[in-house]
């Protein structure tokens, strides 16, 4: 009897001691949920960014590590806004796929990878878009060879490779579907295959974002063998993107990424930040922080905007040093400012 | 008393113990979602999917539902899964028996095979057989004819599709063949247990599946044609086979590296199976006048059988939920169409991801019902 009875004890013993375990567990996650991102991004030292997994001129990665691209560069000012330091932003390579999920879950604060902004997405799955860093849309790319020279001459079976889990696939239903047009969608989890695929003759067309064919082009075996078509078949505006519910974070991000684009209109760039501190215009006072309190609305000091400008740059800056200068979209298009002709206007920052 | 809580208390703390946590999991995926605004719920399975799968054994297009699509990725999934299991086990037979052969260039070739395929991760091997062998392949317009009428390219083997008059008629022939070779393997061996007298039954049954059907196309009106594949142009430089059958690359490589590689597992199962019936069995047999092919047939594959059995059932098992790598190679399979697409466009994470866990695990449990069924069968009957 007394064996049975410690026995029991024993057994009691370790249920309350995984009870202890649960219960430690679950007030952890009530702690984190009062939390607000940024607090644990200051704690942490580093801004959590997912980007994708290469995609020159949004975001890809050189030999040793360092990431480069306008939407690495909206975690970089993110990072100069909250610890001071552009460079402490730990960047995380995703799938198209697995990208929500990592936001979602906390694996990430930030998301910017060429996102496209939709009604569902912004409203179904728990995701916040702060704005567009980028106006695309879908378009093909094909062999030059085939003579093709626009969508219309598409025919029945056409092969068509493209990216899982993307609006692309929905995009491109649309529009073979209007047209009657059957075809052979081939989808990869990952961009690279998606170009090898294209390359090795599996399929005849590829289709993304035009500036995504603009830089996956470069990759080709043969660039000047494929041309992109000059049909945009889709609306994509591209932009970061944070969980739902911390509407402080979701402030640092967006005003961030429109701090940027204002210190383009106002001519405010890297190398003369500093001097207009003593400009006549107030509107550019306040953007370099020596006007106004615009920062405290953040939690954060009043010169989070210059040190953005100074580390990372404006939009023109960003945009040149990763797209143009790298010859993927010499032409800023609608990625031009307002006063210039493009669709970029930004809320005024004060 | 004491003997009731011996017996029930453990067990029912470890009953409350997994309900317990359960419950918790539940209840924190619950809080985390309403505090990051993501709705819980099926609705979306009839919701219109709107996006297309490239392969798919039914009807099925973008302005199906969810739900639908959920089936095109399940049965593009048992079909890769069970031409696999065929190929693995056709192959895993001749493979394991090859490596009991008392000729050195054959074992030796079977246990070579054998390391060599068990030993590379199967990832690889997909990826091996998708982005390097097949794509050596040639284009459309460049393909030789295999047997004829078939094409083997860069772009999938075109094979022709049959265009059948009847078909039913047909089916019910061959059924009534099926019925009746059953009928007529129990009525032999009734008569071999009761009189002695021995019927060739093989004969027979061959003779049956080949007369019946044969005789719907005289007298049912049953016909059958061939629609044969054929070049067509796209573009300038771009081809494509039209009419029969188009089998995509990726099911093609895929099939390749599931069974290539369990068919290694399937060999050791065979081998270990036969080498587990004891010698004297053999020798006994053969001593009581049983010929060779008799001896194999009688005496050694029905107690090789029950050892067999078990331990391949694992394999294909494995086979199927390894089948799950097809996501890979853009093969549209479950976990590519639906765990994939499915969910990045609705966003349901939980609900999509336990949908297809329960699937893969309803799948499992239904093949391992099957072969214990049949295990049980072939068991040692104690009379």
């Amino acid at each position: 009897m007394r064996k049975i009875m410690f026995k029991i004890i024993k057994q009691l013993t370790s249920v309350v001691a995984m009870f202890a375990v649960l219960f430690a567990f679950s007030t952890e996650t009530m702690a984190a949920k009062k939390s607000k991102t940024l607090e644990n991004t200051k704690k942490r030292g580093f801004v959590r960014c997912g980007v994708s997994q290469g995609l020159p001129g949004f975001s890809n990665a050189d030999e040793s590590g360092n990431w480069t691209g306008i939407d690495v560069d909206v975690c970089r000012a993110v990072a100069a806004a909250t610890l001071g330091d552009a460079t402490k932003v730990k960047f995380t390579p995703l799938s198209a796929k697995e990208r929500f999920t990592a936001l979602t879950s906390g694996e990430i604060d930030i998301l910017s990878r060429n996102t496209t902004w939709t009604l569902s997405r912004d409203a179904d799955i728990g995701l916040t878009f702060v704005g567009v860093n980028f106006y695309d849309g879908q378009g093909f790319m094909v062999r030059k060879g085939s003579g093709i020279a626009s969508t219309s001459e598409f025919k029945n079976g056409t092969s068509v490779c493209t990216n899982l889990g993307t609006t692309t696939e929905l995009n491109m239903r649309d529009f073979f579907d209007s047209r009657g047009i059957s075809y052979e969608p081939v989808v990869f989890e990952k961009a690279d295959e998606v170009v090898a695929a294209y390359d090795a003759g599996r399929c005849d067309t590829y289709t993304t974002d035009k500036s995504g064919l603009a830089a996956q082009r470069t990759k080709l075996s043969a660039p000047d063998d494929h041309v992109v078509l000059p049909e945009t078949i889709s609306k994509e505006p591209l932009g970061p993107v944070v969980r739902q519910g911390d509407s402080v974070w979701e402030d640092i991000v967006r005003w961030s990424l429109n701090t940027m684009i204002e210190a383009e209109e106002y001519g405010v760039n890297s190398s003369n930040a500093d001097m207009m501190k003593t400009s006549n215009n107030p509107a550019i006072k306040r953007l370099v922080g020596a006007e106004g309190e615009l920062g405290a609305a953040f939690g954060l000091d009043n010169e989070w905007n210059l040190r953005i400008i100074k580390q990372v740059g404006n939009y023109g800056e960003s945009y040149k040093r990763n797209i143009a200068d790298t010859g993927i979209l010499p032409d800023r298009g609608p990625n031009e400012l307002w006063t210039k002709g493009g669709i970029l206007y930004v809320p005024p920052a004060r | 008393m004491n003997n009731i809580i011996k017996r029930f208390i453990p067990q029912i703390l470890a009953i409350l113990f997994v309900v317990l946590i359960f419950g918790f999991l539940t209840l924190n995926a619950q809080t985390n979602m309403d505090n990051r605004g993501i709705d819980f719920g099926f609705d979306f399975l009839s919701q219109e999917s709107s996006f297309d799968v490239q392969f798919s054994l039914i009807e099925y297009s973008g302005s199906d539902s969810y739900a639908r699509a959920f089936l095109v990725g399940l049965l593009n999934t048992l079909l890769v899964s069970f031409i696999s299991i065929i190929i693995c086990t056709i192959l895993g037979v001749i493979i394991g028996v090859a490596r009991l052969s008392s000729n050195y260039l054959i074992k030796n070739s079977a246990a070579w095979y054998v390391e060599f395929f068990r030993n590379i991760p199967l990832l690889l091997q997909i990826f091996f057989w998708y982005y390097a062998a097949l794509r050596a392949l040639p284009m459309p317009e460049k393909a030789n004819a295999w047997f004829g009428v078939t094409y083997m390219t860069v772009k999938g083997y075109y094979i022709p599709a049959m265009v059948w008059e009847n078909l039913n008629v047909f089916l019910y022939c061959g059924l009534a063949a099926i019925i009746s070779i059953i009928v007529m393997r129990n009525y032999a061996s009734r008569l071999r247990d009761t009189q002695g007298k021995q019927i060739p039954v093989l004969l027979y049954s061959v003779a049956l599946l080949i007369v019946l059907p044969l005789l719907s196309f005289i007298f049912g009106g049953v016909s059958l044609e061939f629609e044969i594949p054929e070049l067509k142009k796209l573009s300038k430089i771009s081809y494509i086979y039209e009419g029969g059958i188009s089998l995509p690359p990726e099911l093609i490589a895929l099939v390749l590296a599931l069974s290539l590689y369990t068919s290694t597992f399937v060999a050791e199962c065979v081998r270990a199976g036969i080498e587990g019936v004891s010698k004297g069995q053999k020798e006994a047999a053969a001593s009581v006048g049983l010929t060779p092919n008799q001896v194999l047939k009688l005496v050694i594959m029905p107690q090789a059988l029950r050892i067999i059995i078990p331990p391949t059932t694992n394999q294909y098992l494995n086979l199927t939920k390894n089948s799950s790598l097809a996501a890979a190679i853009a093969y549209p399979d479950l976990v590519l169409v639906f765990a994939g697409t499915a969910l990045m466009q609705t966003g349901k994470a939980i609900e999509i991801v336990s949908i297809t866990m329960l699937t893969y695990l309803t799948i499992s449990l239904t093949i391992a019902a099957i072969m214990n069924w049949y295990n049980k069968k072939i068991e040692i009957k104690e009379k």
